[in-house]
């Protein structure tokens, strides 16, 4: 799923949504669409391991119900993990900050994590994009909560491979981990010499102190 | 030989292309099958963008019974767009299926549809990046057989030196036989090889296969004969024709690709083939007699393929939809099925009369309503009339008041310039009829924010129609006379604000018509424009006259002939055309007639539909062992007892 865009993603859950015949919502008005709301959608070109919507059904329906019918129609690569009643407050409200991989095919890892450390120690690292509201300059640093470069693994031990991790706190403009990797290409000329391989583990609550994503379905008043 | 999927290598280079995820497959009710348990193995190709090859029907319906067959394995394959062929190159990344991303050159048949003639570069590039040889002759047993169908093997000349084989007609059941035959080849050992495969195909006399005939020429560069060069190779190559719609029901599991395509929606025809008789439009006199899809088996599909899609929108496909002898209660009964799940209805093609309105006002009950589109074709009543599209103006001007005044706000007319006989004043007729459209909307509707769009395309002489014989009208006399009337709407100050006007320039009509009418000649000039990199000639952001141009006439002058020998030229009776040996049912005689009536002007001759007017010989039935097969049942469409309503 990696290269499917948001779009792509939007129209294939409101497809199984109705493969699977479970009574959606739809708005009012001249072309009525499914109440769906979608929160944090992971750029195109990346995988996510963690991505979240909500869903208004015209019917109570026990969630499991609803994850078990709707995993079904899913094409294939996308699962459907949990689900849980709404509660209060929105649904953004519940995802601050994601859990990054970021692997770096043909990049050392010493040389990476020198990287790290440049970008870490500095106090702002601004880089630019050109966003839907034309060419814009923010800050990288002050986003990210942490990052670290992880020992690697025997698979990868033979060739210089990679792998970042980094949790990065949602701000406005995103932070995306694009604009982290020009950050540190920045700030220490990280240069990847073939494209790197992002996928996000998680979405949720960050705890500031801990720096643990916690999962934003957590089972608190979910029996309405 | 254990074939391997490309994926891997694939996967690094799609990073750095547009839309990468038209690459990767994975489509709901697309099919893997295992390689090695298959023991015939089909590479199905739409020679364009995959947005735009994903939704074709052909392609579906051929996939799903190929891979319904037990040891048999489809798989599906498209163009790639110029940046990511550039990086295959580079890389060594061969043409690949979406499916299970094998590589083409692997698969025992090439199948290609086209669909129009502007696919051609693209099929060489897919060849070149498969590392099949683009010439048939220079093949070898290791190579895949390419067979093309679709309207445009009507005439295969052009790109005959390309493919090894071509079929005419409706796919489903010569798809299979040509199946069994190689799956019998190949059990036998392939006795004779490659030749001696399509010399089992050929002498079935349902498949062409270009290098068994010998072509010569007159002097003046028209054609003396097609010889058929070994034994065992008919003269002629008869087309194929489905008799039972019922018992095909395909697509049943339509492909629902993650990426977005050019239909999103769920299509089913509901019927094949159209007796009109309007005598520009090859569909129509490829595809006779009309057979029909019972009411029944129309409402099952529907909801079996809603089912296995989520599609949101239903299309009823066929040349002429409204036709259906009971388009009503189809209309109606899935109206009725699907209220309140918001599930829109569609008909491509709408007849010009009042029942059409209703019929409209019925299929956009459960969605949207955007605009409604009627094809005069014509400007002037003269002008409909040699091209036996028979609609007087107060049709049109009834139909489309009766439109505005039940609640449509936007109306589109289609047209053609560039016509037989036609004069600038027929064309200019076209504008005289928007805003009479427009002057009858207002009055009855007493608004005036009803408009009325003029779409125009640059008409192109076809093979196996009335009109093959004509000299087609040069591009720049066509934008010349569109552009006197764009002129003359826009001078208009009281209607021409409510009245849009489209057209695309006349350029590519020129390549379309070389293309249509063509002969083996031809194939050096589309090898040309392919080697100095044409590509996706369908699409006018990568579409070039001038290569085009330049390319025709360096590779047609040793022959004597030119762009204009091609296209502009009109052909005598007697003429040998370059698919007089392909037999689509039509008697010579009665298309030249047809064409002879034509010329009548104001007094040319009608000719009616023979769905509801005695038979009057067009050849095809007999020729082809078929008849005309339409309802009505007189059955309705019950209500289903499990709709998910939203
Ligand atoms: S042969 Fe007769 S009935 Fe058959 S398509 Fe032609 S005109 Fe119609």
């Amino acid at each position: 799923m990696r290269f499917a865009s948001h779009r792509d993603i939007a129209r294939a859950l409101e497809r199984a949504l109705r493969r699977a015949g479970l009574p959606v919502a739809y708005s009012a008005g001249f072309s009525p669409h499914p109440k769906i709301s979608y929160a944090g959608a992971a750029p195109t070109g990346v995988a996510s391991e963690a991505e979240y919507f909500e869903l208004t059904l015209s019917a109570d329906l026990p969630p499991e119900t609803v994850r078990a019918a709707l995993d079904d129609s899913m094409p294939e690569g996308i699962d459907v993990l949990d689900a849980v009643f709404a509660g209060e407050g929105s649904l953004a409200d519940r995802l601050t900050a994601s859990d990054w991989r970021i692997e770096l095919p043909g990049v050392d890892a010493e040389r990476a994590g020198t990287a790290a450390a440049a970008f870490l120690a500095a106090d702002t690292v601004e880089v630019e994009r050109l966003t839907k509201k034309g060419r814009r300059r923010f800050d990288t640093r002050a986003a990210v909560a942490h990052l670290r470069v992880e020992p690697a693994g025997t698979r990868e031990a033979q060739s210089a491979y990679a792998i970042i991790r980094m949790v990065v706190r949602h701000t406005t403009p995103a932070v995306r981990p694009d604009d982290v990797l020009t950050g540190l290409h920045q700030v220490a000329g990280l240069a990847p010499p073939s494209p790197p391989l992002v996928t996000r583990l998680a979405q949720g609550p960050l705890d500031e102190a801990s720096g643990v994503i916690a999962n934003p379905l957590a089972r608190e008043g979910q029996d309405r | 030989m254990p074939v391997e999927s490309i994926f891997g290598r694939l996967e690094e280079l799609l990073p750095r292309v547009a839309k990468p995820i038209q690459y990767v497959g994975g489509e709901l009710n697309s099919v893997v099958k295992e390689w090695d348990a298959a023991e015939v193995r089909w590479a199905l190709m739409y020679p364009d963008a995959y947005e735009v090859g994903v939704p074709n029907q052909g392609i579906q319906i051929l996939y799903e019974v190929l891979n319904e067959r037990e040891g048999v394995l489809a798989e599906r394959t498209y163009a790639v767009w110029p940046d990511l062929e550039a990086l295959m190159r580079e890389h060594g990344v061969p043409q690949f299926t979406v499916d299970a991303h094998r590589p083409v050159g692997a698969f025992d048949v090439l199948g290609v549809s086209f669909a129009t003639e502007m696919g051609y570069t693209n099929l060489l590039t897919a060849l070149d990046l498969a590392g099949v040889p683009l010439h048939a002759a220079d093949r070898t047993d290791e190579h895949p057989v390419v067979l093309a169908g679709g309207h445009s093997a009507f005439n295969p000349e052009p790109v005959a030196d390309f493919l090894d084989a071509t079929v005419l007609g409706d796919g489903e059941e010569i798809a299979l036989a040509v199946t069994e035959l190689i799956r019998e080849w190949k059990r036998e050992g392939r006795p004779g090889g490659r030749d001696g495969l399509l010399e089992r195909l050929a002498a079935t006399g349902g498949v062409y296969v270009p290098k068994f005939y010998d072509v010569s020429y007159h002097p003046d560069g028209r054609i003396a004969a097609y010889t058929p060069n070994r034994p065992g190779v008919p003269w002629r190559v008869a087309k194929h024709t489905v008799m039972d719609l019922d018992a095909w029901p395909y697509p049943k599991r339509p492909l629902v690709p993650l990426a977005e395509s050019v239909h999103e929606r769920y299509s089913v025809e509901i019927f094949r083939g159209c007796t009109r008789g309007c005598r520009f439009c090859q569909a129509g006199m490829i595809t006779r007699p009309v057979r029909e899809r019972s009411l029944t088996t129309v409402g099952d599909m529907v909801e079996q393929g809603l089912k296995a899609s989520g599609f949101q929108e239903v299309g009823l496909l066929s040349l002429s939809s409204a036709d259906h002898s009971e388009i009503g209660d189809i209309a109606k009964g899935l109206a009725d099925r699907y209220e309140g799940t918001n599930t829109g209805l569609s008909l491509p093609s709408t007849r010009v009369d009042a029942f059409n309105i209703d019929l409209a006002n019925e299929l956009t009950r459960n969605g949207r309503r955007s605009g409604l589109t009627f094809a005069p074709e014509g400007g002037s009543e003269r002008m409909r009339r040699v091209i036996n599209k028979m609609v007087t103006e107060d049709d049109l001007i009834r139909t489309v008041t009766a439109a505005y005044a039940a609640g449509w706000r936007q109306v589109k007319l289609y047209f053609m310039c560039g016509l037989p006989t036609e004069t600038d004043d027929d064309v200019l007729q076209i504008g005289r009829l928007a805003t009479e459209v427009i002057r009858a909307g207002r009055e009855v509707t007493g608004r005036r924010d009803i408009r009325c769009t003029v779409s125009i395309g640059g008409f192109v002489p076809k093979p196996q129609t009335p009109f093959q014989w004509v000299g087609q009208t040069h591009h720049t006399v066509v934008d010349a006379r569109l552009r006197k009337l764009r002129d003359t709407l826009r001078a208009d100050k009281q209607y021409g604000r409510a009245i849009g006007f489209r057209y695309h320039d006349g350029e590519p009509s020129t390549i379309e018509g070389l293309l249509s009418r063509g002969d083996r000649r031809v194939g050096a000039v589309i090898e040309a424009v392919w080697a100095d990199g044409g590509r996706f000639d369908g699409w006018s952001e990568h579409f070039s006259y001038q290569r085009w141009h330049d390319c025709a006439e360096r590779a047609l002058a040793p022959h004597g002939v030119d762009l204009d020998w091609f296209t502009t030229r009109e052909r005598e009776r007697d003429e040998v055309l370059p698919w007089d040996h392909l037999d689509a049912g039509l008697d010579r005689d009665w298309l030249w007639q047809d064409w002879q009536d034509a010329l009548h002007g104001e007094d040319a001759v009608e000719v009616d539909d023979c769905r509801w007017t005695p038979c009057y010989d067009c050849g095809v039935c007999p020729s082809m062992g078929t008849e005309i097969q339409i309802g009505p049942t007189g059955r309705k469409l019950l209500p289903l007892s499990v709709v998910g309503k939203g």
